[in-house]
């Protein structure tokens, strides 16, 4: 029988190891106990957040998987399909941030071609602590690093991401990995073990004891002192043993060999194979010493719970089993008969051959569970508390000190060249250009822009993705900042004149044992959904990333979402952001009193609390179909969307994307400060020739959307009469250094 | 042009689809041809693509060269046929001792994936012989280990020989000479960093990669 100390020290609570009790009829074993704590655990049961994300929408015509499979799947036309996933990985970055951040890579990527689509993209959404500490930089550089060397071996190109910085997240960074692959409709498969007497077979690395309880002892609890010493829970990545095992189980799946392949992930073998006899409800018998294994002496837990990289299990018929493992082979991927698919519902261990049949054989039985055990975890309604000061928070407006700082008629330039400086708005381009973004020639924006665009191969058609969050107006108000985050995925992907198609999130979030966090939990996922069903774009998956804190502090809520929109004929590069000279200046959108939670007020003043921006649905719905037409019908020559530090950063960008300057008046009823750094939402910057600028004028007048001719681009220096007027070669310069002096690298 | 070419894969190359999309837009006729092959069937050229060859273990293109097909490349190298290594293919093609010279980490110490300028440094070669000394070309690098480096007496040969074939405008990754690809002394195989089948599209931002897989592709 399991002592008390066991399983609470693999997360399990008194009431949860009761539950397994009752489900058994009688004690677990340790084994048994073991995988119970993994898929009872926080990260694979989503036993908080359950009760909350039934409320966001997840349908569509389009959507041939929804959330709850590996992977999340539309229909894009033309017989072919994309399945799309985001996960986090987070805590394993945290303590080795090269290998975590490249296992979360691997372990993505399984995912997609677990559905049978081939991976053509990664992007990763990171967000780390301020860069004036030591241990962030070497976070920053590992984790980038891991990413690097992961996804370019693998070959599968990073596209885009995120690379925010906030001292909410120093020691708890946020590593999120995205992964979006293309299939032919044909080839959907599910992991599913169907066929009495079928074979599951281990496809690919051995087995150590790396990466054990992974799930449940790092990605379910926050962090102390102790965190280093959970080191041996990461996993080790091999990013060409992935390579030969995507090769190995697309072509399995393209010759009809296999009946559906999964990956091994949280929890291992046991996870993996009890999850495919229970989606069909039959049952599965393993025999734990036929799995190969990196080391002598390894117990069965310790192998069937192994986290160990770059495995898969497939399911195959005994006639097929040859054609299996001369096709293994011929990749060089390990292959090895490791149980077989029963009529029993139960999920059985042995030690040793067996048939399941005989008495003689039970003794050798190690393990005896219903498969559908494992997915029935207990499902919490955690209590929610609106933080105390929450209502103080929203009040304390930086407006009006920071307006009466810089009233009309203050020079400007030096607080946009502030703006610019700072990492978060700065050049990424030193972390992207250590990715392979181009790889399979599909790359038409790669990072940088709005939105990354992708061809479409043998199809006229492109396809938009965006990952985006906004934590910080989260953390003032979790349901406002959720809307945001949306908002702005899906105006970017706008920008690129694309439709949004669906959405993927990331929901970081801190610990769920605290009410406060739950709040801001189930106030950001009514914020997505409100933004989500407004903009018609279906949720087809997502992950929960809680525990992340630290010492007892969370950090900010940041769900991060990732959009993916569908470009009809993209016959050349969407317009892109650089501004060229003799072109007419249009904002579109409405701009207001808002610095709550902005770069400007709290990153280059320090000033906290306010309200976020106004998420004005109807106003972003009408701005998006604006956009998209003026795109599409290619009437702007540059678009780019206006988001942390306004305006004036937006224009910046420009202008340094082209080399060329402007020469612009701010509108005359509002502040100065407000039009250069106020971060109202829905708002788009567009440069248009002479003869089109009325056209322009007059679709926005017709979409209900305010546009503003504010002067046109030309010269050397960015000029906003009376506000600001700097070189655009001193723009550029304080841009692009901005990530490489605080890393303190040379360029 | 309806050459066959051979298209060498590797388990770990992962560029191969790339090259085969490139050169079939100029007419020609890919051949994937699977590392434990021995024989390059009725290829009338040869190319090894990027990637990671066996995983770049050991060493970058180390292990690639006792795979069974690099025996029928140097065949067919010594004969005279048309062979060009990109990036993985050209560590492979000095690993192999097909190619002078060795490509070490970069001087930076990191991973560059950009858009680079390059100069056509001799038309001597397969790569460039319908091109002119001194035509620029924009085409982007993708490595980590790209960084060429020879002994100074290999140097002056490769200069009295006219075996250096393009040079970087502004050295991205510290190579010696600015060299970003090199022929033999024949001028039939030729290693590259560059990708050629990056830039082969205008949606792609570049076509200048077709200008040097058309000279490859041309008849002899």
């Amino acid at each position: 029988m399991i002592n008390k100390a066991t399983y609470q020290a693999l997360g399990l609570t008194d009431d949860e190891y009761e539950a397994i009790v009752e489900l058994l009829g009688r004690h677990p074993n340790e084994l048994e106990v073991a995988m119970y704590s993994v898929m009872w655990s926080e990260h694979c049961s989503y036993k908080s957040s359950k009760v909350h994300l039934r409320r966001l929408p997840t349908t569509a015509p389009w959507v041939l998987v929804g959330p709850g499979e590996g992977a999340g799947v539309i229909d894009i036309g033309d017989d072919l399909a994309i399945a799309v996933r985001i996960e986090s990985h987070n805590h394993p970055s945290a303590i080795e941030p090269y290998q975590g951040a490249a296992t979360g890579v691997g372990g993505i990527i399984r995912d997609i071609f677990s559905m049978g689509a081939r991976p053509i993209a990664l992007m990763d959404p990171l967000r780390f602590g301020s860069l004036d500490d030591a241990r962030t930089r070497y976070l920053v550089e590992g984790v980038v690093a891991g990413i690097s060397g992961y996804g370019n071996s693998v070959g599968v190109p990073t596209v885009g991401g995120e690379l925010v910085f906030d001292d909410c997240y120093r020691e708890n960074p946020l590593v999120n990995v995205f992964c979006l692959g293309i299939l032919p409709k044909s080839r959907l498969v599910f992991a599913r073990a169907e066929g009495v007497g079928n074979l599951a077979v281990l496809l690919g690395s051995a087995t150590g004891r790396d990466g054990i309880g992974g799930a449940s002892v790092l990605a379910s609890a926050g962090f102390d002192d102790s965190s280093a010493t959970k080191r041996p829970s990461v996993q080790v990545g091999d990013p060409f043993e992935e390579k030969r095992l995507i090769e190995a189980c697309l072509e399995l799946l393209d010759e009809g060999l296999a009946l559906g392949v999964q990956d091994l992930g949280a929890a291992g073998l046991s996870c993996a194979a009890a999850e495919t006899a229970a989606a069909t409800g039959a049952g599965m018998d393993v025999d734990f010493t036929q799995v190969p294994q990196r080391e002598p002496n390894m117990n069965p837990i310790e192998i069937m719970t192994s986290e160990s990289q770059e495995r898969m299990l497939a399911i195959v018929t005994p006639e097929n089993l040859d054609r299996v493992l001369a096709l293994c082979a011929r990749w060089e991927v390990r292959a090895n008969v490791v149980g077989h698919v029963t009529d029993t519902g139960r999920f059985r261990i042995f030690s040793g051959s067996f048939t399941g049949n005989d008495p003689a054989d039970m003794s050798r039985c190690v393990a005896d569970i219903p498969c559908a055990s494992l997915g029935q975890g207990p499902v919490y309604e955690r209590p929610q508390a609106r933080p105390l000061d929450h209502a103080e928070v929203l009040l304390a407006d930086p407006a009006p000190a920071l307006l009466a700082m810089f009233p009309d008629g203050t020079d400007l330039s030096g607080e946009l060249l502030r703006l610019l400086s700072t990492p978060t708005i700065g050049d990424s381009s030193w972390v992207w250009r250590q990715y392979d973004h181009q790889l399979f020639l599909n790359t038409v924006v790669g990072p940088g822009g709005d939105a990354t665009v992708l061809r479409l191969p043998d199809t006229e058609r492109g396809l938009a993705l965006s990952v985006d969050g906004k934590a910080r107006f989260c953390r003032l108000d979790p349901r406002t900042g959720a809307r945001l985050g949306v908002l702005e995925a899906a105006r970017n992907v706008a920008c690129s004149g694309a439709e949004p198609r669906a959405l993927v999130n990331c929901l970081n979030f801190g610990n769920p044992e605290h009410p406060e966090v739950m709040w801001q939990f189930s106030q950001a996922v009514d914020g997505m959904s409100e933004a989500c069903s407004a903009l018609g774009i279906p949720v087809i998956g997502g992950n929960v990333s809680f525990y992340n804190e630290s010492r007892g502090a969370d950090i900010d809520p940041t769900p991060v979402v990732g959009v993916i929109g569908v470009i009809d004929s993209l016959s050349a590069p969407p317009p892109g952001m650089a501004f060229s000279p003799g072109e007419h200046v249009v904002t579109l959108g409405t701009t207001l009193d808002e610095f709550g939670g902005s770069e400007w007020a709290y990153v280059v003043h320090g000033i906290d609390g306010g309200s976020p921006p106004v998420a004005d649905l109807e106003a972003a719905r009408y701005l998006h179909g604006l956009i998209r037409d003026l795109v599409s019908r290619r009437v702007v020559s540059a678009v780019h969307d206006v988001s942390d530090g306004g305006y004036g950063v937006a224009l910046a960008e420009m202008a340094i994307a082209g080399g060329v300057g402007a020469s612009l008046i701010p509108e005359d009823d509002q502040s100065h400060a407000a039009w250069c750094f106020s971060e109202s939402a829905s708002r788009i910057v567009v440069t248009v020739s002479p003869e089109k600028l009325s056209e322009v004028l007059t679709a926005a007048a017709d979409a209900n959307v305010v546009a503003r001719d504010c002067g046109t681009t030309g010269g050397t220096r960015l000029i906003v009469n009376g506000v600001f007027d700097v070189a655009v070669s001193d723009l550029a310069t304080t841009w692009r250094s901005a990530v490489p002096l605080a890393l303190g690298v040379n360029e | 042009m309806a050459r066959r070419v051979a298209v060498v894969v590797f388990p770990g190359t992962n560029c191969e689809l790339d090259v085969a999309r490139a050169i079939s837009s100029l007419g020609a006729h890919p051949e994937s041809v699977f590392h434990l092959e021995d024989s390059l069937g009725s290829a009338e050229a040869v190319i090894i693509p990027g990637g990671f060859a066996h995983g770049d273990y050991l060493r970058t293109g180390a292990l690639a060269q006792f795979s069974p097909i690099m025996e029928s490349v140097s065949a067919f190298a010594a004969a005279g046929g048309p062979v060009l290594g990109i990036c993985n293919g050209f560590q492979i093609l000095t690993e192999t001792g097909l190619l002078p010279g060795a490509l070490q980490k970069n001087a930076g110490l990191k991973f560059l994936c950009a858009s680079v300028g390059l100069s056509v440094a001799s038309n001597r070669s397969v790569l460039t012989r319908t091109t002119t000394v001194g035509d620029q070309l924009q085409i982007p690098i993708n490595h980590f280990e790209g960084n060429y480096i020879c002994d100074r007496e290999t140097l002056a040969q490769m200069k009295a020989n006219d075996q250096i074939v393009l040079r970087y405008t502004d050295n991205p990754n510290g190579s010696l000479d600015d060299i970003a690809g090199v022929s033999n002394e024949a001028g039939n195989v030729v290693g590259l960093m560059p990708h050629p089948e990056r830039a082969s599209a205008e949606i792609l931002g570049s076509v200048d990669g077709l200008v040097l897989l058309e000279s490859f592709l041309a008849p002899l």
